[in-house]
């Protein structure tokens, strides 16, 4: 492989509470910040470059350089939904590539948890007049109805079934396990079961919305993190090994008229962060895929070039998905469904990405050096948008 | 109010109203007082939905508007088991749809008429639309679909 090595992930945090009240979203951007520059070595002062997903109550770059004190010389506001921090790596390989920073930030800090935010199920379309808006509201599509809109779909054009999707929650569940924190926050959450599951399990769980369970969809926790984003200048002189961002590639795509829902804009975003990267599917080692639902994940595979369109249940059948399986390796941290889901997931994607090809996961497969995460953002049956991000390790 | 899986399950007379001024929906929303779905297409025959003052397909502001048969097929939906919105928190469970139309757009809508909305929908249903009325003055009807 002869990849450009132009931009590297030098340091990351995860703030480890899902439950963390008392503290404000921009308290836990913050601590993020400092404890992800702490982690790569660099100081406070070295940030030039400044990403913000209009989380929290900064009011995006406009007022988050004021909350932390610093004066980047770069400053990108992109909201794009869950996968804006997908967005903002692919920014940052770009801006840094082209010497307009050198040490860049993404934060993320949320209280959903605390302040009671029903995301999945709290009804859409209570905002103001827009031309979407007067046409969907009436009809009390939730978050999660239009997700599983996109399993029927599934199911009805290619036989997928609910005990193939139940398989990628109890993959996730076992990798929670390992990880202290997501059973943390799974007891902090108050799980009926903080155990791994089996397909049963998920099977019995309630429906939210046919065909989907219970426990193939995400939490909603409290929480956040930060990733730091250098040139390869100073990724030489970091505390860790750098890992490598190679590719990346962004889409978006909506509901259209004749248009196929069973596949994602990730079909258009993923071939561009392969080609840049110069990497093919069958070389990635981790797949870190935005599992707000099983029918999320099993898209995502699908097109991300894991298998044909259509072919999941089979590939799910066939035994890849958890850490001590072969082939592709499945969202170790635990995933949104089991570790971490704020309501903008995106950002843990890349950090267990991170983890991986340092070797530091829970839930470690030996001599990753290829990771894969995919964010996607909005709806998966509607307004949506893949964000790609190729990561290597040094 | 209707209970959770009641026979005929159908009427919702306090759903959230479209919102204007919003110079794109007006139209299509008038049709449905005068119980019309409306659509557009531009001048290349390309239907244009859901209402917008371009064509989507080349950004030509001529668009014609035309009357939908009502008659479509269920492209996938879903059956709403939780949804803590008030008025929909109480119904009980109901169905959200894309709903293909045989002029070619496709609209989200709701499926009423049937028992049972977990078990009596499924895609490829042949179903037509009808206008729900609401409750106030001055309100808009809500095109919703029935299997035919």
């Amino acid at each position: 492989m002869a990849q450009e090595r132009l931009a590297a992930i030098a340091g990351i945090h995860e703030y480890p509470l899902r439950v963390a009240p008392g503290v404000s979203s921009m308290q836990i951007k913050a601590e993020s910040m400092k404890r992800a520059l702490d982690d790569a070595g660099l100081d406070w002062g070295d940030v030039d470059g400044l990403y913000d997903a209009l989380d929290g109550e900064g009011g995006g770059g406009l007022g988050l350089a004021a909350y932390l004190g610093i004066k980047p010389r770069l400053l990108d506001t992109t909201q794009v939904g869950g996968s804006s921090y997908e967005f903002h790596a692919s920014h940052a390989l770009r801006d840094i590539a082209a010497g307009r920073c050198n040490v860049a930030v993404t934060t993320y800090g949320s209280t959903a948890a605390s302040m009671r935010v029903p995301i999945g199920t709290g009804g859409m379309g209570r905002g103001g007049a827009s031309w979407q808006q007067n046409m969907e509201a009436p009809y009390g599509s939730t978050l999660i109805s239009n997700y599983a809109m996109v399993a029927h779909r599934h199911m009805h054009e290619y036989g997928t079934t609910t005990e193939q999707l139940a398989q990628i929650s109890v993959a996730t569940r076992k990798h929670a396990m390992r990880n202290p924190e997501a059973v943390k926050a799974m007891t902090d959450l108050q799980f009926v079961k903080v155990d791994e599951i089996t397909v049963e399990d998920v099977l019995e769980s309630r429906v939210i919305a046919d065909p989907l369970h219970l426990l193939e969809c995400c939490m909603i926790s409290d929480g956040g993190g930060a990733a730091v984003f250098v040139s390869p200048e100073i990724a030489r002189d970091i505390k860790k090994k750098p890992v490598w961002i190679i590719g990346a590639g962004e889409a978006t795509k909506y509901r259209e008229n004749g248009g196929d829902i069973t596949t994602s804009a990730g079909a258009q975003s993923a071939p561009a962060a392969y080609g840049q990267a110069g990497v093919t599917p069958d070389e990635i080692d981790i797949a870190m895929i935005y599992d707000s639902f099983s029918i999320t994940v099993a898209v995502m595979l699908e097109d991300l070039g894991f298998c044909a369109k259509g072919e999941v249940g089979q590939f799910i059948e066939d035994g890849h998905l958890a850490f001590d399986q072969p082939g592709l390796t499945l969202n170790t941290d635990g995933g949104g469904l089991s570790s971490n889901h704020p309501g903008m997931r995106g950002l843990f994607l890349l950090l267990e990405s991170v983890r991986q090809l340092r070797g530091e996961s829970n839930s470690q497969v030996d001599g990753a050096k290829l990771a894969v995460a995919h964010g996607n953002g909005g709806l998966l049956g509607g307004t949506h948008t893949g964000g790609t991000v190729i990561l290597a390790a040094d | 109010m209707t209970k959770r899986f009641e026979k005929g399950h159908v009427n919702m007379a306090n759903r959230p109203q479209p919102s204007f001024p919003e110079p794109d929906t007006q139209h299509f929303w008038d049709g449905c007082k005068e119980g019309e779905l409306r659509y557009q297409t531009d001048s290349d025959g390309n239907v244009v939905f859901y209402p917008r003052g371009h064509s989507t397909v080349t950004g030509d502001r001529e668009l014609s508007w035309n009357v939908s048969s009502g008659m479509g097929t269920v492209y996938t939906y879903s059956v709403v088991r939780q949804n803590r919105m008030p008025g929909f928190q109480e119904l009980g469970a109901y169905a959200v749809a894309y709903i293909d139309l045989d002029e070619g757009f496709r609209m989200m809508s709701t499926i009423v008429g049937v028992d049972d909305p977990t078990t009596d929908i499924h895609i490829g249903q042949r179903v037509k639309v009808e206008f729900e009325e609401q409750a106030g003055e001055d309100s808009f009807p809500i095109p919703v679909f029935r299997p035919v």
